[in-house]
């Protein structure tokens, strides 16, 4: 046994529980190893507004996230925002006249895509895009079409 | 002439010593070998000062965790948002805290001890006699020292930040009774794995090789005196504290 054996294994130790550390840190701790699996496919929506969706959001089919958006871009001409979202392959049976909407959960709460499935026999592959959707609830817009009705109302009386 | 000789030393003088240390730094990673007894050093000293510090960074990083989660209750709780403690404790343990106080805590802990121990060699003529027998001290002494501390410290902050987590988990969970399953579910949303884990990981690896720079430079320039070595150890807690918080700000400022 070499002299300094019991250093270079105490060493060797605090060197695993390190690694130990960064690994359960970024598991538990963090979004890595969130995502859906590797086996997906990829469809796209167009919305007129989506709010402050962010990539990786998750998409939702009641209330069950069964993808993840990958990209939002700018339509350049039609000033609309295209949606790319990963669905996992397991999910393979949604129609394709499925809805997508940008909704929040609770009030003040991150923004996801919940998808309503409609009733078409054929299912959507790869590269399919949605038609029918429903772009988010802005609070702003709400609450100024809220004033600007009660506003109205009171000069009528 | 005499004090303009005075005051141009004075400014040229940190300038100089600057560069010194920048040449000792190329010098270091000139001698980087990969023999079997290079890495048996390093390996000696991960653990003089690292796995010796861990004890202190988990107690520490325990209480920055309970601490943290108390004062983000309190705060949070005012508007009806306790459910985000987690994410307020690990997003600024992650970015901030963790690094920051975790290199600090490693200055005072292992560079102090480091710095006393070469400017020791130093003052008993060690070097000397190693230089005389043709061994390179820089190698010997310096660069196992530098390479420790570089690996060292991002582990120390994992492991601060995991103790860290663990001590919010036992405040909020244990004592506030909140839900767990909110309290990992809000991390796994909410913590972004390369802007934040990534990112704090990343500057946890350059303190380390800020602390380990600063305190093997001023333990090999120290003067071969009791004083002297007393001023190399107060010089290298006070540089690498100050040094660690400048990096910060601009690390955080130019590459996140």
């Amino acid at each position: 046994m070499r002299p300094n054996y019991k250093v270079e294994l105490a060493s060797g130790i605090f060197l695993l529980l390190g690694i130990a550390a960064l690994v359960w840190l970024a598991m538990r701790a963090t979004d890595y190893g969130q995502e859906i699996g590797k086996d997906t496919y990829r469809i796209s929506a167009r919305f007129t507004n989506v709010a402050d969706l962010r990539v990786k959001s998750p998409v939702k089919i009641a209330g069950v996230t069964v993808g993840m958006v990958e990209s939002i871009v700018l339509d350049p001409v039609m000033f609309e925002a295209v949606v790319n979202m990963d669905i996992a392959t397991r999910f393979n049976e949604i129609p394709s006249d499925t809805g997508a909407s940008v909704l929040t959960s609770g009030v003040l709460g991150d923004r996801y895509i919940g998808l309503e499935p409609g009733g078409a026999p054929d299912m959507l592959v790869e590269g399919d895009e949605l038609f029918i959707t429903q772009s988010a609830l802005i609070l702003e817009q709400v609450i100024g079409k809220y004033l600007f009705n009660t506003g109205s109302s009171d000069e009528s009386q | 002439m005499a004090t303009l000789g005075h005051y141009t030393s004075k400014l040229t003088g940190p300038v100089a010593q600057s560069g010194q240390c920048l040449l000792f730094l190329m010098r270091m990673i000139s001698s980087i070998r990969f023999s079997a007894a290079q890495v048996r050093s390093v390996l000696q000293q991960i653990y003089l000062i690292g796995a010796r510090s861990l004890v202190i960074v988990m107690i520490c990083g325990f209480f920055v965790g309970m601490v943290l989660s108390l004062q983000a209750i309190n705060a949070l709780e005012q508007f009806g948002a306790s459910d985000q403690v987690s994410l307020l404790v690990v997003k600024s343990l992650f970015r901030e805290l963790g690094p920051v106080l975790t290199a600090l805590l490693f200055a005072g802990r292992a560079g102090t001890s480091v710095t006393a121990e070469i400017g020791l060699m130093k003052a008993t003529n060690q070097i000397e006699a190693m230089e005389l027998m043709a061994i390179d001290p820089i190698q010997i002494i310096a660069l196992p020292r530098f390479i420790a501390s570089l690996i060292s410290l991002p582990l120390l902050t994992a492991m601060f930040n995991a103790l860290a987590i663990l001590g919010s988990v036992v405040f909020s969970i244990g004592v506030m009774d909140m839900d767990a399953g909110i309290f990992w579910s809000k991390l796994q949303t909410g913590i972004y794995f390369y802007k934040d884990f990534v990112g704090g990981m990343w500057k946890s690896l350059v303190f380390g090789g800020l602390v380990g720079l600063v305190a093997v430079f001023f333990g090999y320039t120290a003067k071969p005196t009791g004083a002297g070595v007393g001023t190399a150890t107060t010089n290298t807690v006070v540089l690498s504290s100050v040094l660690i918080l400048v990096f910060d700000f601009i690390m955080t400022s130019f590459f996140t």
